[in-house]
């Protein structure tokens, strides 16, 4: 059984520019151990989508009512839409689902040091006595490669530099041993080799207690090296979602195989970098038809201009969104 | 200093004041006896962890850094500058030559002010152009080269994306005619393939305009797409320098091997092969005796603990510091 349902997230931002689209009609389920790897140019929603499955949107958002998101807990199932009171909130946030934020100034209360933070975390959410609070707190520390843990734990956010600040929230977020952990844009602002730790923890804690991961991120490296399974997002759409080989190896949308062309490789110093040709349109001007038309070099014809493209099955659990994949070419 | 470089340093030193009472005071040296050479024209990287001193280093050479030991000349036609010495004039020239491209161009770029006045600050700051109408010109010039139109230079910054966003910065930062740029991290922030925009950008820029590039950066995969020398730097040392496809097919210090073993592979099959680097960089204010390196080296021996290597050249322009680069086989 899987972990998390989201069927149907569809999200609009009140602004006084009118409404944004920021998600539209997004479905994807994790199982118990299962990785999920959400890939994406900046502004096509990833972010918005993981702070749905915690209702942490600010109160412009509007949730169409069709949209669903089930989590399954030891308890029975939880209906996250339905929640509305903080109250009710305390089953998702109150440490089965875990969330590292891309901002890591945001997550730390600038007057309380590292340590009492996650050690009142672990009092609130476990039955651990103070003392193995204290301990817990301050292996996961080290475990995130914070080097004299037991001095850091006693620090403030603001002594730390960027990439420790980040580990430190990487830290507080695994010590409660979550369910589903959503890590936005974990490892960006780190170097490859505390990187490299960080990614190797997350596996640790996959095998060990079957967490699930939303793994957020633009490098397809990582994604590579972490994930069981990934979705694309273009300006709030899913456009193809699959397992890491096949979408990796065998893209099908032509914005996947953009990014793919994008990446700068080390086996090959001569190809030259390709970008995605164009700019990302603004949320307020959402293309007709296929989102991915104004830049796509396939474009089909006036298809691609007026019709949305659904689902088309392009491999064993591997769907992608592209006209090309409905006419039974490979695009 | 041979004719062929823009920019070479010898010992340069770069230390800060640390700890307030007067008998706890001591120096922190983000920068130790770093001597390079960065040739006119070419794109010269360098790599490091966090707090490696890559951005201590850079501003060191833009006169922005103090220089505590050591020094820096940059050489340029009829022009000759001694980095740690320079005053009135010629410090000012020297302001218009050297320029820095920011780290986080949403940081970096003033909410208040135009697109057009952004760009043009600089050339008010030297005071380069006589007339509005001059100024306008070249702003327009710039912009046109950084893929920026007339429309966009009337708008305000935060009407752009990422990738505009740093395209205004580059034009702010060349819009002087300079000889020489500082790229830190100018492209960590942004997605793959705003990030292969950017790049291609700066390439054709440095060919159009003639620069020379130090360009910082902690992802070696974009390092080895974009420059044609890399320094590696490990606690405010030059740990190893080589042209780029010599030090990534073959690079002999343990650092720079650790460091590429750590690069995740687009294979999903292939999850590295060399063992990772444990723990993290000391702190500067603490340093290891001996090689700097030692206590995360695997290779470390007795005498790494003991004596710190010095640099040495084990191959036209490939250089090394480390006791075993003879005998360590680290080549894949
Ligand atoms: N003004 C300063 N005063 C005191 N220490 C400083 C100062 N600037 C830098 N340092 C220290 O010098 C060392 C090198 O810093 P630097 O910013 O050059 O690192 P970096 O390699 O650019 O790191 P990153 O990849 O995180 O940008 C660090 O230990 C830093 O804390
Ligand atoms: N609070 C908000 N109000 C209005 N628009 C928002 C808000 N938060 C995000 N958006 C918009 O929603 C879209 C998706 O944003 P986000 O999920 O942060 O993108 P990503 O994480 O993929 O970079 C963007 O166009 C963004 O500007
Ligand atoms: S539907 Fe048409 S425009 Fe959209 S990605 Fe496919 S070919 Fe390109
Ligand atoms: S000198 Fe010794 S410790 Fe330093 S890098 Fe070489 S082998 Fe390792
Ligand atoms: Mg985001
Ligand atoms: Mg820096």
């Amino acid at each position: 059984m899987s972990l998390i349902d989201v069927e149907n997230l569809t999200l609009q931002f009140k602004t006084d520019e009118g409404l944004i689209t920021a998600v539209d009609n997004v479905s994807f389920s994790i199982a118990p151990g299962e990785v999920m790897g959400l890939v994406g140019e900046s502004g096509s929603g990833k972010s918005v989508t993981a702070k749905s499955l915690m209702k942490l949107n600010p109160g412009n958002a509007v949730y169409a009512p069709e949209s669903r998101i089930t989590l399954h807990l030891d308890n029975g199932p939880v209906d996250v839409m339905s929640l509305k009171r903080p109250r009710d909130m305390e089953v998702v946030r109150g440490g089965s689902v875990s969330m590292i934020f891309q901002e890591p100034m945001a997550s730390f209360a600038p007057a309380m040091t590292i340590g009492s933070q996650m050690v009142e975390q672990l009092l609130i959410h476990t039955d651990m006595s103070k003392k193995q609070a204290r301990e817990l707190s301050i292996e996961m520390l080290d475990r995130v490669g914070i080097s004299d843990a037991s001095t850091r734990f006693g620090q403030y956010a603001f002594e730390m530099s960027g990439g420790m600040r980040q580990r430190a929230m990487i830290a507080m977020a695994l010590s409660t041993k979550p369910k589903l952990l959503i890590a936005d844009e974990p490892t960006t602002a780190l170097d490859v080799t505390i990187q490299a730790q960080v990614i190797d923890l997350m596996k640790d804690l996959v095998t060990d207690f079957g967490m699930g991961i939303i793994f957020i991120t633009h490098d397809l490296g990582v994604v590579a090296q972490t994930a069981d399974k990934v979705a694309v997002m273009y300006l709030g759409k899913m456009i193809e979602q699959g397992p890491v080989r096949e979408v990796i190896r065998n893209p099908y949308h032509p914005y996947t195989q953009g990014l793919i062309d994008a990446l700068p490789q080390l086996d090959d110093l001569d190809k030259p970098l390709m970008p995605v040709p164009g700019d990302i349109p603004s949320p307020l001007e959402r293309p007709e038809g296929c989102v991915f038309h104004t830049r796509c070099g396939k474009i089909i014809g006036d298809v691609c201009r007026t019709v949305a493209p659904g689902w088309s099955d392009t491999g064993e659990n591997h769907r992608t969104a592209c006209h090309l994949c409905h006419e039974g070419q490979s695009a | 200093m041979s004719t062929e470089n823009l920019i070479e340093t010898k010992d340069l030193s770069v230390g800060f004041p640390v700890g307030g009472k007067i008998f706890n005071k001591s120096v922190l040296k983000a920068v130790n006896d770093v001597s390079l050479s960065i040739p006119r024209g070419s794109f010269f990287g360098v790599v490091g962890e966090s707090g490696s001193g890559k951005t201590t280093f850079g501003r060191a050479l833009l006169n922005a850094a103090p220089i505590t030991g050591g020094s820096a000349h940059y050489e340029d036609g009829d022009v000759s500058y001694d980095l740690g010495k320079l005053t009135g004039s010629e410090l000012k020239e020297y302001r218009r030559r050297a320029q820095l491209i920011f780290q986080d161009p949403y940081a970096a770029l003033s909410p208040r002010m135009t697109v057009r006045d952004i760009i043009a600050e600089p050339l008010e700051v030297v005071g380069l152009c006589n007339s509005r109408e001059e100024v306008d010109e070249r702003v327009r010039e710039i912009a046109n080269l950084c893929r920026l139109n007339l429309e966009h230079l009337r708008r305000f910054p935060h009407a752009f994306s990422g990738g505009q966003r740093q395209r205004i910065s580059i034009a702010r930062a060349l819009v002087s005619k300079p000889r020489f740029v500082v790229a830190d991290e100018s492209v960590a922030a942004l997605d793959v393939s705003i990030q292969a925009d950017i790049l291609n950008l700066l390439k054709s820029l440095q060919d159009e305009m003639g620069l020379t590039y130090l360009f910082i950066s902690h992802d070696l995969s974009v390092v080895a797409h974009t420059c044609d020398h890399v320094a590696v730097m490990y606690l405010g040392q030059i740990m190893e320098s080589a042209p780029t496809r010599q030090l990534f097919r073959s690079p002999r210090h343990p650092y720079t091997k650790a460091l590429f073993s750590a690069i995740p592979s687009l294979d999903p099959d292939d999850h590295g092969k060399a063992q990772k680097l444990e723990g993290e960089i000391p702190s500067p204010t603490n340093r290891p005796t001996g090689c700097q390196f030692h206590t995360r080296c695997p290779f470390a021996i007795d005498l790494c603990k003991r004596e710190e290597p010095r640099m040495e050249t084990c191959e036209a322009e490939h250089s090394v510091t480390c006791h075993r680069w003879r005998e360590l086989q680290l080549a894949d």
